[in-house]
């Protein structure tokens, strides 16, 4: 297998940007015959997401002579996929998007290897991303990159004076589309600005107000979140909606059928209920294609070196013409994700269990049922139960003894953070320094604090 | 269409509607050259339901093909790419008519010009210049719009040639709303008058819709004003004063939507001059039985404008969603879609009777279309793509280009077309290219000339154009590797190979050492020439650019080709769907730091 992915007469095109130097290259490029295969011998991919971002980037990195990808999809296949994702078959629908867009990528390309995952990101351990060599992001929540975002950085470790240590950096390539808009990003966790830094490019959904929903209902859009969020409660007390239940769906689309009847509004339809309560985003191929395309090229640059990279954020807009356009963002100094790490004092007494008090009233960290790791040894587990059973007996010991008596260390936590209201699955990565014991490091640290 | 349709395109429905893809599905596509460049566009549009294609290549799949298109694998070595690709196309949609045709396409062009008319689009890959010119050529005579698409190493462009593209459905993102607030109508006048801002119930006052509110306060304005609305900066900050004045709290959103869209009460009276181009255009003034259904349209909305409309075009009849009790906004939408229809009316009456005089069919235009026209007069745009003939007019002789341009055969045509490119450029601020000259210098027969861009001036020298790009940091790139594009063409048809790529007895590294070289002096020559050509006399390429293009040595990398043929497909559905606004230029991708540019000039 290995030796017909390697044939050189297959990657004819390839080796020219591979075996031959240029001047115009990223740092460390050392051009040769063999490179190629060496990359095909170290790298491993991760693609997160195999949907219309992520059956593009399959095909792409696989084409740009990576041979080792795993992808990682909690999706199933649904008929309105087949627009786009062009993996799948009318036959598919209803499998792991991860398997069978695995499976079709090593039918076509021979010899390459890619591994399937079909679970949601947050079911696999830490360690499991410490794998890859660099992680491409195909996904359409701010959750999940969030997520990934937080995992990728807690990997990265400072040196004594705060400089990210380059072997602990994990790559992101992320790449995102909605309609005939698009945008390509490089992150290097501690080197350019990470998912996190920049999250206000995300602007928060519109929500109506209640009292419009309930009083002063006028568009289309109104009746039907009032028959999704206010009557659906009233009616079914206790039973959640479930916007893939096509009965639900009905009901709702009845409803606000209803309330627009009442009231005069013009406009409600199956389709529009379904997007608005789903928040569906339009997607079509070419976007995805062209997105997928720069994300798996800055992908092929950062682990060869061939050429420069982007940086670091590349948005595309089709809608007034075409324009493309690179902004050079910066890092947020005091980041809590991919900065040196949120600082905590304790007293050498304090216990895991008030430990975890404090981190749920830390107003940077707010984060409530957290689990505690320090150098890859599990502190304190919520789950599984096992591991939780394995771990209980730590809550009452001082967290200073667990950690093996150093001064000042960096510990992961894991657990829901508070963010605007809504709760979410995130990991942080804290400074924890013991009050006294270093008191001349705490000094220094806090005359650099004070310059900054 | 059928439900499971319904479901598979949902996500596409929503963006450019069932119109939309029923253009799509009537839509016939040739796709010249089935590399992964071709592959990949014509995935993206096999995949959003195109109504049939048809690709041409004369190779067949070797091992290098498999290291960069995924349309083709193992099982087809050996055998035509073209049946393969299609194959595994067919796959994709079963509902797309997939043909393929065995043959070069430059020995078609060559030969049989005419296989080109029957289709809607032709996407064009990795071709040469020379076949370009004769593609471009062939394509304008019948009509049919032409895609031109190329990947090279980390470079490539995305150009379109057409002679006219109409945008019914620009669909701008930021386009402010139709409210004719500046310009009220005396129903929406008389409506507002119906209500008091100053109601004692604090209820009714903070759900007055803003347009209301807006008309009252104009109104007072003007009164105090001589007739006039607020123009300058301080009058409009005067103006969100008074509105403030009205509040009875802080917390007021009608009242807040309304300060912030006072704006809209000093907006302009009368049309766009984007509009005013279109309507003054000779199709819309001269329609005769030749005229197609859009230039009908636009000379009854002339007319329209001319008359009903007193100055305005159609009302647009939506409004956005605004602060308001349900009754007073379901009120508000009945008065914008009454005066809508109205107008509608208005237009179709002058459409029929347009159609009754030049003899055609007075409801050969549906309904449908009329309304759709209308609802979106006020963003109408309209796109000139320049002839890829006209770029390399001059080296040619005897030049005659088809349909109502220019007929020369010696030097003197330089001057016609100088002069019409520089008339070009006067107009261009407002995105509109056309050039009328009625009295070519010598007596050329000249009668309209459409033009848009770069290229015409890369010889017919708008130097100083192409002198910003060379100095601006931002195009440097993307404006060098356009000129070696060109250059790497020249080279090719000198060399009978790409600059980079040697035969496979170069095996030994010294070999390929003194061969590179020779070949970076070699493309250093021609491309010096392509500048001295465009006018850019003793302007110098980076060295490392001439460098680089010699190391891609013509290599066609997967993502890149991804890149372009994504770029074609997405430009493939705006054109054949007229709704948004396709590619105004030639797109060079930059593959290094992804600073692509659209060079437009």
């Amino acid at each position: 297998m290995a030796n017909s992915f390697s044939e050189p007469a297959r990657w004819r095109d390839l080796d020219k940007l591979l075996a031959r130097c240029g001047n115009i290259v990223g740092p460390g490029f050392e051009p040769s015959p063999q490179l190629r295969q060496e990359i095909g011998e170290f790298a491993r991919v991760l693609v997160v997401g195999a949907g219309g971002l992520g059956c593009e980037l399959l095909k792409d990195l696989a084409l740009s002579g990576f041979p080792n990808i795993d992808v990682i999809d909690m999706d199933t296949i649904e008929i309105s996929n087949l627009n786009r994702q062009f993996l799948f078959r009318l036959q598919d629908v209803g499998k792991s998007k991860a398997e069978v867009a695995a499976k079709r990528v090593m039918e076509r390309v021979s010899g390459v290897n890619i591994t399937p995952h079909f679970c949601r990101i947050e079911e696999k351990e830490i360690d499991f991303y410490n794998d890859f060599n660099i992680i491409v992001l195909g996904l359409d929540s701010i959750e999940a990159r969030s997520y990934i975002n937080s995992v990728a950085c807690s990997f990265l470790e400072y040196d004594s004076d705060d400089n990210p240590i380059p072997e602990t950096i994990k790559p992101m390539v992320d790449g995102g589309t909605e309609g005939f808009k698009g945008h390509a990003r490089v992150i290097l966790p501690g080197m350019t600005p990470c998912f996190e830094c920049n999250i206000w490019l995300f602007p928060p959904q519109v929500k109506f107000p209640l009292c419009t929903l309930a009083e002063t209902p006028r568009t289309p859009a109104h009746c039907i979140e009032y028959a999704h969020l206010i009557k659906w409660d009233e009616v079914h007390s206790g039973k959640t909606f479930d916007p893939d239940d096509p009965e639900h769906m009905q009901w709702v689309y009845t409803e606000a059928v209803k309330r627009a009847e009442l009231f005069g509004i013009a406009g409600v339809t199956y389709s529009l209920t379904q997007g608005v309560v789903k928040n569906i985003i339009p997607a079509i191929a070419s976007t995805n294609a062209i997105i997928s395309a720069s994300c798996a090229l800055e992908a092929l640059k950062i682990v060869s070196g061939c050429s420069k990279t982007l940086s670091n954020y590349m948005t595309y807009n089709g809608v007034e013409g075409t324009h493309i356009k690179v902004t050079e963002f910066v890092r947020e100094k005091d980041c809590l994700v991919c900065g040196p790490g949120t600082r905590i004092d304790l007293d050498t007494s304090t216990t895991v269990s008030q430990f975890i008090e404090i981190l749920g009233e830390h107003p940077k960290l707010l984060l409530s049922k957290a689990s505690i790791t320090h150098r890859g040894n599990n502190i304190y587990m919520q789950s599984p139960p096992i591991l939780e059973e394995m771990t209980r007996s730590n809550l009452q010991q001082p967290l200073y003894d667990l950690m093996g008596k150093v001064p000042k260390d960096t510990v992961h936590v894991s657990g829901m953070a508070e963010n605007n209201g809504k709760k979410s699955s995130s990991l942080r990565k804290l400074c924890v320094l013991f009050k006294g014991i270093a008191a001349a490091d705490v000094a220094t640290q806090m005359d650099t604090a004070g310059n900054v | 269409m059928a439900a499971e349709s319904k479901t598979k395109y949902d996500r596409q429905l929503r963006i450019w509607g069932d119109q939309g893809q029923t253009a799509l599905e009537k839509a016939s596509i040739c796709l010249l050259n089935c590399g992964p460049t071709g592959s990949e566009a014509l995935k993206n549009l096999v995949l959003g339901g195109v109504g049939s294609i048809t690709v041409v290549d004369g190779t067949k799949v070797e091992k290098h093909d498999l290291g960069n298109n995924f349309l083709v694998d193992e099982a087809s070595l050996g055998q035509s790419k073209a049946k393969c690709v299609c194959a595994f196309l067919q796959e994709l949609n079963d509902a797309v008519k997939a043909k393929f045709v065995e043959e070069s396409p430059e020995a078609l062009i060559e030969r049989n010009p005419s296989f080109f008319s029957p289709f809607t689009l032709v996407i064009a890959t990795q071709l040469l210049e020379i076949s370009l010119l004769k593609l471009d050529k062939i394509c304008r005579q019948s009509n049919v719009m032409l895609l031109v698409a190329r990947s090279y190493g980390l470079t490539g462009l995305v150009r379109i040639c057409l002679k006219e593209h109409d945008v019914v459905e620009s669909k701008p993102e930021h386009f402010v709303d139709d409210l004719r607030l500046h310009n009220p109508w005396p129903e929406l006048k008389e409506f507002a008058k119906t209500m008091d801002l100053n109601v004692t119930d604090p209820v009714v006052h903070k759900h007055i819709p803003y347009i209301v509110i807006l008309i009252h306060i104009a109104e007072k304005w003007a009164d105090g004003h001589g007739g006039c609305l607020p123009t300058t900066r301080q009058e409009k900050k005067e103006f969100k004063d008074l509105i403030k004045g009205y509040m009875i709290n802080t917390d007021e959103e009608n009242y807040k939507e309304a300060i912030e869209s006072s704006y809209k009460v000093s907006l302009p009276h009368g049309i766009s001059s984007q509009l005013r181009q279109i309507i003054n255009d000779n199709n819309a003034v001269e329609v005769n039985s030749a005229s197609s259904d859009f230039w009908i349209l636009v000379a009854a909305l002339k007319e329209f404008i001319e008359n009903e409309g007193a100055g305005e075009p159609p009302l647009e009849g939506s409004i956005p969603d605004m602060t308001s009790l349900t009754e007073y906004y379901i009120s508000l939408q009945r008065i914008y879609q009454a005066k809508f229809e109205s107008d509608c009316l208005a237009i179709e009456h002058r459409v029929r009777t347009i159609l009754k005089r030049i003899g055609r069919d007075p409801d050969s235009i549906s309904r449908a279309f009329i309304k759709n026209f209308c609802k979106n007069t006020r963003k109408l745009t309209m796109e000139y793509s320049n002839t890829i003939l006209d770029i390399y007019i001059q080296e040619n002789e005897g030049v005659r280009i088809e349909d109502n341009v220019v007929e020369a055969s010696d030097d003197a045509c330089n001057e016609v077309i100088y002069a019409a490119a520089s008339v070009v450029r006067c107009i261009r601020s407002l995105n509109f290219c056309l050039v009328s000259i009625l009295s070519p210098p010598n007596g050329y027969s000249l009668q309209v000339c459409r033009y848009r861009p770069l290229e015409d001036e890369l010889i017919y020298p708008a130097i100083s154009e192409l002198q910003k790009y060379m100095t601006d940091e931002d195009f440097s790139f993307s404006v060098s590797f356009y000129i070696l594009l060109r250059a790497v063409d020249r080279f090719t048809a000198n060399y009978n190979r790409f600059p980079g790529l040697f035969d496979k007895n170069a095996n030994t590294l010294l070999k390929l050492y003194s061969e590179m070289e020779e070949d970076i002096s070699r493309l250093k020559t021609i491309a010096v020439g392509v500048l001295s050509d465009s006018g850019l006399h003793g302007s110098t390429l980076a060295e490392d650019l001439i460098n680089e293009m010699c190391r891609f040595g013509g290599a066609e990398i997967h993502p890149v080709a991804a890149f372009i043929g994504g770029v074609a497909s997405q430009e493939a559905i705006k054109l054949i769907t007229k709704q948004f606004v396709p590619l105004n230029g030639t797109l060079v991708f930059n593959g290094i730091d992804q600073k692509s540019q659209v060079l437009a000039v």
